[in-house]
C-alpha cells in the first residue's frame, strides 16, 4: 500500500473537494432542471424508446376486425407458453377462422417478442410502451382479447368473475 | 421373375409389376410424389414424381413407368431437380398461400416439397384465380377449391375403394375443381379417409377443423377398438388428450384406411370417465376412495363367499393382458364362478372394414380362456338366478348393465344383490349401483395388445398416462388375486405377455417381436 502523504494524511482538503463536486451538481440540479439525469417518475412520463418491447396489443384490419387469423404462430413461438388461443370458425368463407379467445398471461410473459416477430399478420405488437403491469388480483393480468384490442372489458371478465377466455 | 435394376447407383430387384416408385420406395429411396397412393389406380397427373432414366431423352413419371431389367435410373439428377422445382412452381401458381389458417399447415406436401425442392422467388405476378372456399361436401368434409392441386386421390377413393362416386372433377384448365355430383354429399362411411390422402389442405376435417396446430400433436400407435376389425390406427395427441385417430397401413387388416365410426371414437376418451375408486361409506353412500381401500372392500364382497354365488359380466373389451388375468383369477382364485362374456348388441357389417362384431378383442378373450360371447338367454337366465338369491356378487367389467339387462330388470337385479363390483374406464349407466367402482384405464392410457377377428395380434400403447385413479385392468386384477390370497408377480404388462406366450396356443412370440404391424400365428412361422 502506498505510503500516504501529509496533506493527505490531513483528510480535511480531500472532504473539501469532494463536498464542492456535490454542492456543485446540487445547484445544477436545483437551477437547470432540464439538464438532470434524475426523473420525475411517476409524477413526470418517462421515455420510452420505440423499439421499447411493452404490454402486447391486438391490432385491427381497416374494418376494425381483429387481423389475427388464430394460427397459433406466436402460441408456438412463445418460450414461457403465456399465449393462449381457441381458433373457431368465421362466419365469412374468405376469412375463414378467427379468435374466439385470445388471452395473455403477462405474469408467464417474458417480454422477449418472439411472439411479435412471429405474427405473419401484424395482429400482435408491443408498442405499447406500458411497462408498468399492475393488478390486484393474479387473475387480473390473463389479459383476455377484449383489453387486448383496447375494448371495453366485460364486467364479468374486469373482476375476475369469469375466466378470461 | 424379378427385375434388376440400378437407382440413384443402387442395385435393386424388383417385383415384376412394381412401377419405378414402389421400387425405389421398397428401397428406401423417396421420390416426391402428390397424386400417387399405394392403395389407389395410376393418374399420373401431378407430375411431382419426374426422374430421370438413361437412354431417354425427356424426364418420366416414375409412378406409371414399369420397372425393367438394366434400368438406370437417376431420382436427384440436375435435370431431374429443376424439373421437379418447375412442376412444383405450377402447381403453386394459384395457390393461395392461407398456410396460417389453413389445417394442413405442418403436414402439408406443398410445404414439404417446397422447402426439399422449390426454394425459388415467386416469378407470378399476375391475378391469381380464386376459387371457392370452406365448400361443404358431406357431414365431416370441407373442400377449399383454391388449395386443391387436382391429384384426384379423392375422387379416385370414391370410385375404387368405396364405390359410392361422390366426387369429380368438372370444368376444365384452371377453373378445373373436384365437387360433388348434384345432389350428392360426400357422406359414405369411410369418407374421413380423403382427408386423410389429400395431400395438401384442401380437404380437412370438421371434426379436427382449428381445434390444434398439428405441429403440437404427437402420435402413438395404436388399434382401433371400435370393432373386431382391429384397424391399426395412430393416435395423435397432446398434453393427456386425444384430437384425432389416423388410420396406420397395415396390408393384411386396413391397408390404409379406416371407417369413420372409428374415427370419431376417440371422443368417448374423454366423455363420462370413471376417474376415482369408489365404495359405500358408512352412510352407505357411493363416495371416492383411494384405490386400495376399494380393492379390500371389493376382496371383502368375494371372500369367504361359496363361488357359486359369484357371477362375473364381462364384455370383451380389455386386452389380453387383461382378460388373461380376469380368466386366471375366475378360474384359480374364485374356481367354481359363473363367467359371462356379453359382446353387445352387433353393429353395423360390410365387406370392407367393418365388423358387426363392435368389440375389439371377442377372440382374443376366448383365446385367453373366457367364453364365447353368450345369448340373451345366458343374461336371462343369470338374471333369474340373481333374483332367485342364487347370485349375490356381480361383478361387471366393461359392461353397460342397464343395456345387458335391461333398466327395469338392472333396477330389480340391484335390490336382490349382495355387492356389485363395478369395473371400467367408462361411467356406464348402472355403475351408480355398484358397492365398488374400480376405475381402468383406457386403450390410449395403457400398453397391451388385441387379437382381430383374424386372429392377429397387435400391440397398442400407453400415449399418455391414465387419468385420476384409474389403471390398466390386468393390475386391478393383480391386486385383487393377491387380495384373495394368491401370489402373483407381474410387475408389468410383458410380464403377463411371458405368461401367456408360454401357456396360450398360437401366442408363443415375444412381446417386442409382435412389433407395430400385429403377429398373426399361422401366417407367421
Amino acid at each position: 500500500m502506498r505510503k500516504l502523504t501529509f496533506w493527505q494524511r490531513l483528510y480535511l482538503p480531500e472532504i473539501l473537494r469532494g463536498m464542492l463536486v456535490t454542492t456543485r451538481h446540487f445547484w445544477i440540479n436545483v437551477l437547470r432542471q432540464r439538464h438532470t439525469i434524475t426523473q420525475q417518475y411517476p409524477e413526470m412520463p418517462t421515455f420510452v424508446s420505440e423499439r421499447y418491447r411493452g404490454r402486447h396489443r391486438l391490432t385491427r384490419k381497416e374494418d376494425g376486425s381483429p387481423r389475427c387469423t388464430a394460427c397459433m404462430l406466436c402460441a408456438t413461438s412463445c418460450p414461457a407458453l403465456c399465449i393462449h388461443i381457441v381458433a373457431a370458425e368465421h362466419s365469412d368463407p374468405m376469412v375463414e377462422k378467427h379468435p374466439a379467445s385470445f388471452t395473455i398471461d403477462e405474469l408467464r410473459c417474458v417480454f422477449c417478442g418472439l411472439c411479435v416477430e412471429a405474427c405473419p399478420c401484424d395482429a400482435i405488437r408491443m408498442d405499447t410502451g406500458i411497462f408498468a403491469l399492475a393488478a390486484e388480483k393474479r387473475e387480473n393480468f390473463i389479459y383476455p382479447r377484449e383489453l387486448l384490442l383496447g375494448d371495453a372489458v366485460p364486467k364479468n371478465i374486469a373482476e375476475g368473475k369469469a375466466p378470461a377466455q | 421373375m424379378a427385375k434388376k435394376l440400378t437407382i440413384d447407383g443402387k442395385e435393386i430387384t424388383a417385383r415384376d409389376d412394381a412401377t419405378i416408385i414402389q421400387a425405389a420406395h421398397e428401397a428406401g429411396i423417396v421420390i416426391p410424389h402428390y397424386c400417387y397412393h399405394p392403395k389407389l389406380s395410376v393418374a399420373g397427373n401431378c407430375r411431382m414424381c419426374l426422374i430421370e432414366l438413361e437412354g431417354r431423352p425427356k424426364l418420366e413419371i416414375s409412378c406409371n413407368t414399369p420397372v425393367a431389367d438394366d434400368m438406370v435410373v437417376y431420382t436427384n439428377s440436375p435435370k431431374v431437380v429443376e424439373g421437379r422445382r418447375g412442376v412444383l412452381e405450377f402447381l403453386l401458381i394459384n395457390h393461395p398461400l392461407d398456410c396460417p389458417i389453413c389445417d394442413q399447415a405442418g403436414e402439408c406436401g406443398l410445404q414439404d416439397y417446397y422447402m426439399s425442392y422449390g426454394l425459388y422467388q415467386s416469378r407470378f405476378q399476375e391475378e391469381k384465380v380464386h376459387g371457392r372456399k370452406v365448400v361443404d361436401f358431406g357431414p365431416d368434409v370441407v373442400f377449399d377449391s383454391e388449395r386443391c392441386i387436382l391429384c384426384t386421390r379423392c375422387v379416385r377413393f370414391c370410385d375404387e375403394v368405396t364405390h359410392t362416386n361422390e366426387l369429380g372433377i368438372f370444368e376444365r384448365g384452371d377453373t378445373a375443381q373436384i365437387a360433388t355430383f348434384p345432389g350428392k354429399q360426400l357422406d359414405n362411411p369411410y369418407a374421413g379417409n380423403t382427408v386423410d390422402i389429400c395431400p395438401v389442405g384442401a380437404l380437412t376435417s370438421k371434426d379436427f377443423r382449428f381445434k390444434i396446430r398439428v405441429w403440437f400433436l404427437q402420435e402413438t400407435p395404436s388399434v382401433c377398438p371400435g370393432c373386431a376389425r382391429g384397424c391399426n390406427t395412430s393416435v395423435h395427441h397432446h398434453d393427456g388428450r386425444v384430437y384425432r385417430l389416423k388410420p396406420r397401413r397395415n396390408d393384411e387388416v386396413n391397408d390404409t384406411w379406416m371407417c369413420d365410426a372409428g374415427r370419431f371414437g376417440y371422443k368417448s376418451l374423454h366423455e363420462n370417465r370413471l376417474l376415482q375408486a369408489a365404495m359405500r361409506n358408512d352412510e352407505g353412500e357411493l363416495a371416492s376412495a383411494p384405490m386400495q381401500e376399494a380393492l379390500a372392500s371389493a376382496a371383502d364382497l368375494l371372500r369367504d363367499r361359496d363361488p357359486a354365488a359369484i357371477a362375473v359380466l364381462a364384455a370383451p373389451q380389455g386386452t389380453n393382458e387383461d382378460c388373461y388375468l380376469l380368466a386366471r383369477l375366475t378360474a384359480e382364485v374364485l374356481p367354481g364362478c359363473q363367467v359371462v362374456v356379453t359382446a353387445g348388441e352387433p353393429g353395423d357389417e360390410d365387406d370392407f372394414l367393418l365388423r358387426a362384431d363392435k368389440n375389439p378383442n371377442t377372440r382374443g378373450a376366448q383365446d385367453m380362456g373366457l367364453p364365447a360371447p353368450a345369448s340373451p338367454d345366458a343374461l336371462a337366465d343369470m338374471a333369474a338366478a340373481i333374483e332367485a338369491g342364487n347370485i349375490e356378487v356381480l361383478v361387471a367389467v366393461d359392461v353397460d348393465l342397464k343395456a345387458a339387462f335391461g333398466a327395469e330388470t338392472f333396477a330389480r337385479l340391484a335390490e336382490n344383490l349382495g355387492g356389485l363390483i363395478v369395473q371400467g374406464s367408462t361411467a356406464h349407466p348402472g355403475c351408480e349401483a355398484a358397492q365398488v367402482l374400480l376405475p381402468s384405464a383406457a386403450y390410449v392410457e395403457r400398453h397391451g395388445t388385441f387379437t382381430n377377428f383374424q386372429g392377429r395380434i397387435q400391440r397398442i400403447n400407453a400415449a399418455f398416462a391414465p387419468p385420476g385413479a384409474s389403471q390398466p385392468a390386468w393390475r386391478i386384477y393383480r391386486r385383487l388375486a393377491n387380495l384373495l390370497g394368491a401370489d402373483w408377480n407381474y410387475p408389468n404388462h410383458e410380464a403377463v405377455w411371458a405368461d401367456i406366450a408360454d401357456t396360450v396356443p398360437g401366442y408363443g412370440v415375444d412381446y417386442a417381436a409382435i412389433g407395430d404391424q400385429g403377429y398373426h400365428a399361422s401366417s407367421e412361422s
